[in-house]
């Protein structure tokens, strides 16, 4: 991987009255709880230390409470940091001036929220419209542009409407076209489909992905809920109190939960969906029987492959070459929850 | 003496409270007069005529309303509040209002009102929403102003109608200025407010977008806080025509003199009449800004479909 999009370094965000003393408290292992009981100051942020490389989704999840909406406002700036360097680009945004800063929020990151934040008095068009007419760009350009997206995202023929006739899953089509329209190469997502009931939701992930496939952007993704995270994160990193427990690909983070927070994490996922057959199969020596699956089919897809092959055996296989051998008790093996976790698990009821 | 000092100890008792000396207390209220008077000789004039452009453009509006003949001005009047609230019926009872106003024999004096409410809520509103819009910016202009527009609407209108008399005289002039400090409040107040209230979900969009500062106050801001500040216009437009006759003491002319004699003179028919004329123009009015405001909020209209 070449250099990172966006290096964020040693951040800091103490809510209070005199939050820059109060670093060095923190610095020195000062917790949460105890700044705020001692000094009255609310730990944001933690010394966050991420790499989110280009072109990628980038998820950062976490509970309620847990600094990840404060943390995704600290790449445009939307909130200035106690401490710390965000570099985008190889330049701080920290440092910007306020005009640096303005064009750096018009052509370089644009932002998806949870609420939406359209424009009531604005039509649809109007509100995808919106970051172009800022940018600055000519009248027709513009018009143009904003239609092909708002087609883009399947809202063709509610160019008229007013964002309050909208359903919740079209307000945020409108969002997400808003976002794109500007061409920044950085989209921010800021929980952008956790107040979409869950069909809807789904159905957000597939606009998303699909999307994705296509323009490859460098997307930053917020959200609290795993299932969402693992489905299309190409990385994850996990904030709790502020603070970052893990950060990996989906994988690391099933097969190799960093402490007991995330383990309680992952307990009810669907594994199946996330584990690959690579991470369950035993490399081979010989060829094997059965069909051939690539190793980063996810479980459930092989399972239903071998099923339906009538096989208990499956190759697997990495660009066109067979690499290892996987069995039907591999694959229900990997999927059943590890051995240590289960009995973790029971020490907590 | 004990009316020397500051408290006059002679006088108090557990019935009465302690009381300022009667000597001290009449020098200290002559002093006011005198200074405030000494300022007026020296200031007067050039304050007047600071004021002078204004009481000739209210002399000469009100004296186009009156020349304007009736047909043509009951086709505006008709116009204006058809455009305002899109309502036939309105627009009827508009004219049928001023009609019978004109066969009650009250065009002219009505003329004079409705010149003087218009002008002075156009300048209400001209120095009330920068004001408001200002607020709106800063904790600290809030705290300042707020006090102020307290005064300005629990205070007496007699009150500060002595000032203005003593630096003005009597006439059009003094008579908006009456008028406008007790009508300015409610724009001031609710565009503040309207611009305070705007969700701050839609500006952190705006600023997420990178707009500047004016594309965030004139692009967001002002047009979300629309339906607020319209409230404060119809307010303003209410408060001065309640300030009509209290007006009339000073020389604002219209309706409100004809009411000031009526009582003067225990003419009943009289003041009922042209008080019924304030109460039409007032409703007129009302409804047709009331109207205008409800159509800004278009976009609040939920349901599917167009």
């Amino acid at each position: 991987m070449s250099e990172p999009k966006v290096q964020i370094k040693n951040l800091y965000k103490i809510f209070g009255r005199k939050p820059a003393s109060m670093v060095q408290h923190v610095e020195n292992g000062m917790s949460k709880p105890e700044l705020l009981d001692v000094h009255g100051h609310v730990l944001g942020l933690n010394n966050i230390n991420l790499d989110i490389p280009a072109r990628g989704i980038q998820v950062i999840m976490g509970l309620s409470g847990s600094g990840k909406s404060t943390l995704i406002r600290h790449i445009n700036r939307l909130i200035e940091p106690t401490a710390g360097e965000m570099i985008v680009d190889g330049e701080d945004v920290l440092q910007m001036s306020d005009t640096a800063l303005r064009d750096f929020r018009r052509f370089k990151a644009s932002m998806v929220f949870q609420k939406f934040a359209l424009m009531p008095h604005h039509t649809v068009i109007e509100n995808v419209r919106y970051g172009v007419d800022i940018q600055g760009v000519a009248e027709k350009e513009a018009a143009e542009r904003a239609q092909r997206w708002l087609e883009r995202v399947g809202l063709k023929g509610f160019e008229q409407h007013y964002p309050a006739q909208l359903s919740g899953g079209m307000q945020q089509r409108v969002g997400l076209a808003r976002a794109l329209a500007t061409d920044a190469e950085i989209l921010l997502m800021d929980e952008a489909f956790s107040a979409l009931d869950p069909l809807i939701r789904t159905d957000m992930q597939n606009v998303l992905l699909d999307l994705q496939e296509e323009l490859h952007k460098t997307i930053i993704f917020i959200t609290h809920d795993l299932d969402e995270a693992l489905r299309i994160g190409d990385n994850i990193a996990i904030l709790r109190d502020g603070k970052m427990v893990q950060s990996g690909n989906p994988q690391d983070i099933v097969l190799r939960p960093a402490d007991d927070y995330v383990t309680d994490f992952i307990q009810d996922i669907n594994r199946a969906r996330v584990l690959q057959v690579g991470t369950a199969m035993s490399p081979a020596t010989k060829k094997c029987d059965g069909p051939q699956i690539p190793h980063n089919t996810i479980i459930e897809e092989a399972l239903q492959t071998c099923v339906d092959s009538h096989s208990e055996t499956a190759t697997v296989t990495k660009a066109g070459k067979a690499v290892g051998s996987i069995t039907l008790d591999q694959m229900v093996r990997a999927i059943a929850r590890p051995e240590a976790v289960s009995a973790d698990d029971a020490n907590y009821r | 003496m004990a009316s020397d000092s500051i408290i006059d100890w002679s006088k108090l008792t557990w019935i009465d409270p302690p009381t300022m000396g009667r000597t001290e207390l009449r020098d200290v209220k002559k002093a006011i007069d005198g200074t405030f008077r000494d300022f007026t000789r020296a200031n007067g004039e050039w304050i007047e005529a600071i004021f002078d452009p204004l009481q000739s453009f209210l002399v000469w509006f009100e004296k186009l309303m009156i020349a304007t003949p009736w047909p043509l001005f009951l086709i505006v009047a008709a116009g204006l509040a058809y455009y305002g609230s899109r309502s036939w019926k309105l627009a009827l009872i508009t004219v049928a209002s001023f009609l019978f106003i004109g066969w009650l024999d009250m065009w002219e004096d009505t003329m004079a009102t409705v010149a003087m409410v218009s002008v002075s809520t156009m300048l209400c509103i001209a120095f009330g929403i920068p004001l408001g819009i200002w607020m709106s910016r800063s904790d600290r202009v809030q705290a300042i102003v707020v006090p102020i527009l307290d005064v300005m609407q629990t205070i007496p209108s007699f009150v500060y109608l002595i000032p203005v008399v003593m630096l003005l005289g009597i006439g059009k002039a003094p008579a908006l200025i009456a008028v406008m400090i007790y009508a300015i409040p409610p724009i001031v107040r609710l565009t503040n407010l309207g611009i305070r209230l705007v969700d701050k979900d839609t500006l952190e969009a705006a600023d997420a977008f990178g707009a500047s500062k004016r594309e965030r106050l004139w692009g967001v801001q002002i047009p979300l806080a629309l339906p607020n500040i319209f409230a404060g216009v119809n307010q303003t437009i209410m408060m001065a025509l309640a300030m009509v006759v209290i007006a009339a003491m000073i020389g604002a002319g219209g309706l409100g003199t004809p009411v000031l004699r009526a009582v003067n003179n225990q003419y009943l028919a009289l003041g009922v009449f042209n008080g019924l004329a304030i109460v039409a123009i007032a409703i007129i009015f009302d409804r047709v800004s009331q109207a205008f405001g409800k159509r800004l909020q278009k976009h609040r209209e939920g349901g599917h479909g167009v």
